[in-house]
């Protein structure tokens, strides 16, 4: 700023200074009311883990339990399931799961505790749709002649293997988010929460 | 007689002293002179008006019976989506108030796209009306906000898991997306909070922003004066008095003009209101009929018409980039297929504004672009496998006019220059 003859420089700088002052307490201002958006104490506290009984879940089959609001899948998988999964190791993006999308237990090939149950968040990661469950194989299934089972997401088409690991060159990034969770008994399964925790 | 006319004049003269309501009506009315020339093309800022007064009435009284609440009702319905089918069961008359809301939207987008295209075809977009422009393409944001937050109110399943596509896509933004996502949504999923500043977004916050745009996009107009289909400034030959020679009073001539546009406007709008007011599926989604279900996405999800052009730029990128996830160049792109539009004023180089004057390369591109648009529209609403007539696969085309989609705005310098235009004639034609 330059100060020539007719500019009273002290003035001009009082007045920089209760700008930058009111400036700073517009910003302080608007703290409280960008804050409020955050999610609220009531919503943090509603994320209490899950208890499923999964006795009833024959091979083959697969429930939905809800957790936070989203839903959590639980698969029981075939021998032929597993199998599968080896094969199309190739064709997905992801098949060691590097990306930390799981805890580390769940870090293997079936992406799992036990090989056969899998769980898994039912939520793409591509913009959050549910996935649809596409078990049946071959162009049985209407999608592909080689379709080895699995999952499609309705809104943007990335497809999922039977341990939810995503197929190259679709829209989604990464795999299913696998929750933590932990085994209370032989068939009681906690969803939210495992040991370390 | 000239008693009450002494007496008018005297309250006319009375509120002149004290605010300029006369000054008013000449500048922006009486003695705002617009090009003699306007067409058909001019019926739709006015048409966009009158819609907006339109959603705002009718939003008011339905705001009168709505409740923003996601939570279950004795019957286990959430209360918004039981609190609509009241509104269309129970209210007198709201049926209607609620259908003409509804097909508003879909109006105001049809009606906006048509003003767009008639600034696109005319050079109406070119100095010195850039920011007419700019202030046009924000109150188009704006629109596109207020329809997607008004969208999630009926918590019906199309309305839950659309939001949850759009809250996501900022999750694709680096670093900050994920806790961006849910500070806008209140929660870790779309929930009640969603709701609730959803419905303060849509009936306060952006009505207030766009009515502002709208006043500001017309003190704009009236400042540079209106453009016309032969895109020849009026202002350059005036009469004595300093009247564009080509210029007539907006009032009465136009608002006559005008009036004609609302009728056949309100014809058509009342025949879908009351015929057909969910547009086959296209303004009022069937699964939208379905209470909101976290826990299942409907088989097959797809914005409402007016967002699938840009929904199909989101869903053609599915390459990785630099390191980041193609789910954000994705929004990039469907986010700068809407920016776009912005840069036009200084994009076009050619030396004539209007498509009369312009040459074949302008008119073909442009022809192309107009129907790539309307095919990225339509398999925007169709899910990612479609094929035409069951054989060609919908997301290579999908890809390829997205890519033109960008081209025709990226290589417009060069060719708007490049191009063959016949002169401009020195005043308006009246074809």
């Amino acid at each position: 700023m330059s100060c020539d003859d007719n500019v009273d420089c002290g003035r001009r700088r009082l007045l920089v200074a209760t700008a930058a002052a009111g400036g700073v307490a517009g910003v302080a201002a608007a703290v409280p009311f960008v804050a409020s958006m955050l999610p609220s104490e009531r919503a943090k506290a509603a994320g209490a883990p899950v208890e499923v009984d999964i006795s009833k879940l024959a091979p083959g089959q697969m429930m939905t339990v809800e957790w936070r609001g989203k839903p959590v899948w639980i698969i029981n998988r075939t021998k032929e399931m597993l199998d599968g999964l080896t094969k199309i190791a190739d064709q997905v993006a992801d098949p060691k799961s590097d990306k930390k999308m799981q805890p580390d237990y769940a870090k293997n090939d079936t992406r799992s505790i036990k090989p056969e149950i899998f769980v898994a968040v039912g939520i793409c990661t591509h913009l959050g749709c549910s996935p649809t469950d596409k078990f049946k194989t071959g162009a049985d299934s209407g999608i592909d002649p080689n379709w080895p089972g699995g999952f499609i997401c309705p809104c943007h088409g990335s497809t999922f293997d039977l341990a939810g690991r995503v197929y190259k060159s679709k829209p989604a990034p990464d795999n299913l988010e696998v929750p933590p969770h932990m085994y209370l008994g032989e068939t009681k399964l906690l969803i939210g929460e495992d040991k370390k925790a | 007689m000239s008693k009450v006319n002494a007496l008018l004049q005297g309250t006319l003269d009375w509120v002149d002293a004290r605010f300029p309501l006369t000054a008013n009506w000449k500048a922006h009315l009486s003695e705002y002179y617009a090009p003699k020339n306007f067409n058909f093309w001019y019926f739709f800022g006015s048409l966009a008006i009158l819609v907006l007064v339109l959603q705002i009435v009718t939003g008011i009284f339905l705001t009168m019976h709505f409740k923003p609440d996601a939570s279950l009702n004795a019957s286990g319905v959430p209360v918004a989506f039981a609190s609509v089918e009241y509104i269309m069961r129970d209210v007198s008359w709201g049926w209607l108030i609620r259908y003409m809301h509804s097909t508003g939207a879909s109006a105001f987008f049809i009606v906006v796209y048509l003003h767009m295209f008639r600034g696109l075809i005319y050079g109406s977009y070119r100095k010195p009306r850039e920011l007419i422009w700019l202030f046009g393409i924000g109150i188009f944001l704006c629109l596109m906000g207020e329809a997607f937050f008004g969208y999630l109110l009926p918590w019906g399943q199309m309305s839950f898991w659309g939001a949850q596509v759009i809250v996501n896509l900022f999750s694709a933004i680096p670093v900050i997306g994920p806790d961006l996502s849910i500070w806008l949504r209140g929660d870790y999923v779309v929930g009640d909070a969603t709701l609730n500043r959803f419905f303060a977004f849509h009936v306060i916050a952006m009505p207030l922003v766009l009515v502002g745009l709208v006043a500001a996009h017309i003190i704009a107009l009236h400042e540079v004066g209106s453009n016309n289909p032969d895109g020849v400034e009026i202002k350059k030959k005036k009469d004595a008095n300093g009247v564009p020679l080509d210029g007539i009073p907006f009032h009465p001539y136009y608002t006559v003009k005008d009036i004609v546009g609302v009728i056949v406007f309100l014809m058509v709008f009342s025949v879908i209101v009351f015929f057909m007011p969910e547009g086959g599926g296209y303004f009022l989604e069937y699964n939208n009929f379905d209470p909101a279900d976290p826990l299942k996405t409907p088989p097959h999800i797809a914005p409402v018409w007016y967002f699938t052009p840009y929904y199909s730029l989101l869903r053609a990128v599915t390459y990785p980039l630099l390191g980041i996830d193609a789910k954000f160049w994705g929004v990039v792109a469907m986010g700068a297929g809407v920016v776009v539009f912005a840069f036009l004023p200084w994009l076009d180089r050619s030396p004539v504004k209007s498509i009369r004057y312009r040459g074949p390369l302008t008119k073909t591109l442009l022809t192309i672009w107009i129907i790539g648009f309307f095919i990225l529209g339509f398999l925007g609403t169709k899910d990612p496998a479609y094929k035409f007539f069951g054989s060609i696969p919908g997301a290579p085309v999908a890809q390829l006019l997205s890519v033109y989609y960008f081209l025709f705005f990226l290589t417009m310098p060069i060719w708007s220059s490049l191009d063959r235009c016949q002169p401009e004639p020195d005043r308006v034609t009246m074809k």
